[in-house]
């Protein structure tokens, strides 16, 4: 349901005639954009920094440290995502909605940016090594499927692909990102040698977002059943 | 405080020492924080003096000894391995003398035929001891003659000066061919006793954290593997782990028989 949003046709979520509430002037988001796109590379311009200039900034272990910070930047902005329908129905508000694409596509990026450190710090590049890992170790196996499952939601994400699969359609390949942020979340879990805080943080949020889902489309349904009770009398 | 500690060359490693601030930087003592980085902002709370370890169990002299008197001790310095169970090593330049030398002032029975050392417990000054990762106190063990083998370094120091709290002051083991977690910080208790003790990472994952937990790559830990190591601060992990971490001529003899894959 939250992808039908994307559409061209942002009359869809606000009710015809209810007043539009809290909007930013019109034309804001052209400038907004960048800065977002610009706050979103941040993190990782402060490890290419740390890498080559700095290397003090990642301190002892800085592989490590970019491993944490990619997968950890890849979680939040997947929740970020996940996070902009809620506030959306919440608020009232329509401009989340404009930033989606932008915020899931850093979760894609900041994934591949994990992988990649994972691939060549940890392997050394070797495909052999990577497939026994991937296929040996459950919390590799659970990492990798989540990235390979964005990867087609990534190449999706264009206005050209949401014409092409049809908005309906379009909607349920990207329901795949629950499964994904579920499998991410787990990967986290399993990953941590004892102290599961952040997993269980990462995951009560999650719980939210996904929770509220559930709960808006029960009342929602509610809704449907009474209006055609309605209807009927 | 800086020791006076020569060199031992025929205990040390031809290789390059991890930078200090690494060493001191960067560690595991989750009674301070499961974070790398945590010990280094909040061990130094801890309290170090007045110190005393109780030795204890199956010696013909039990006693309690104060940190000043193994201080006095003639101390030497160890440029070692240090292979962490999590796949990082570092090479750290230890002070301190061989653990059998303790063992000797009490005299071990027949009937010891294991070590079990227990961390100290300072619920006001370690804030990780409110979470319960571990069982704590923390306990770790090796057998007999794993603590008496001249490897096994009773630590006081590191890079010519008393151990900083993070690193386990003011005293610890060292034991090189072993994952660092075998090498207790912080001690206040040694009991010599007659049956394999429980140690804290095996209460805690016995699949993963074996009580030998001796270098090996060619066992796996059940998440990763353990057959190259990141010698720190490199960014490649693409230092080959070897067997007992490089001391293989020294130790191997003490599992002769024994199958490594089962008693990992």
């Amino acid at each position: 349901m939250m992808a039908l949003a994307d559409l061209p046709a942002p009359a869809r979520v606000r009710k015809p005639g209810a007043p539009r509430r809290g909007a930013p002037p019109p034309g804001w988001t052209r400038w907004a954009k960048p800065l977002v796109l610009a706050a979103g590379l941040a993190p990782l311009a402060r490890l290419v920094y740390g890498v080559f200039w700095n290397p003090d900034l990642l301190g002892a272990n800085p592989a490590e440290t970019i491993e944490h910070v990619t997968g950890d930047w890849c979680l939040q902005f997947l929740l970020i995502t996940l996070a902009v329908t809620p506030l959306r129905r919440l608020s009232g508000w329509n401009w989340p909605i404009k930033f989606r694409r932008m915020l899931g596509l850093f979760a894609f990026f900041y994934g591949v940016v994990h992988l990649l450190a994972y691939v060549g710090f940890d392997m050394l590049f070797d495909p052999a090594a990577i497939g026994k890992d991937i296929w040996k170790r459950p919390f590799v196996t659970v990492g990798f499927s989540a990235l390979l499952l964005m990867t087609p939601l990534a190449v999706t994400s264009t206005k050209g692909w949401v014409r092409r699969l049809g908005g309906p359609a379009w909607a349920r390949l990207h329901r795949l990102v629950y499964a994904i942020a579920a499998l991410g979340v787990l990967h986290y879990w399993w990953l941590v040698k004892r102290d599961i805080t952040w997993p269980v943080a990462y995951a009560a949020m999650l719980a939210a977002l996904l929770g509220w889902r559930l709960w808006a489309r029960g009342r929602r349904q509610k809704a449907q059943a009474a209006r055609f009770g309605e209807a009927r009398s | 405080a800086s020791l006076n500690a020569p060199r031992n060359a025929a205990f040390s490693v031809d290789a390059e020492p991890t930078a200090k601030k690494i060493v001191t930087g960067y560690n595991n003592f989750y009674e301070f924080g499961t974070g790398k980085y945590d010990p280094a902002a909040s061990a130094d709370a801890m309290k170090t003096r007045p110190w005393t370890i109780e030795i204890a169990g199956e010696v013909e002299k039990p006693q309690t000894i104060d940190i000043e008197a193994l201080l006095k001790m003639p101390l030497q310095e160890r440029l070692y391995r240090f292979r962490c169970v999590e796949a990082w090593s570092m090479v750290v330049p230890w002070v301190g003398f061989e653990f059998n030398q303790l063992a000797r002032l009490a005299g071990p029975t027949s009937k010891a035929k294991y070590v079990k050392f227990t961390t100290a417990m300072q619920p006001e000054t370690m804030p990780g001891l409110r979470i319960p990762v571990l069982d704590w106190p923390y306990t770790e063990g090796l057998r007999i003659d794993e603590a008496m083998h001249p490897l096994t370094l009773l630590t006081l120091g590191v890079y010519g000066e008393t151990l900083p709290n993070q690193n386990g002051a003011p005293v610890r083991l060292v034991v090189p061919w072993k994952y660092g977690f075998k090498s207790v910080k912080s001690i206040v208790k040694i009991e010599f006793v007659e049956n394999e003790p429980s140690t804290a990472w095996n209460k805690a994952a016995a699949n993963e954290y074996g009580f030998y937990s001796n270098v090996n790559p060619n066992v796996d830990h059940p998440r990763w593997s353990q057959k190259r190591e990141r010698l720190l601060p490199s960014l490649f992990a693409s230092r080959q782990t070897e067997l007992f971490n490089g001391y293989a001529d020294q130790v191997a003899s003490l599992y002769a028989g024994m199958d490594l894959k089962k008693n990992f």
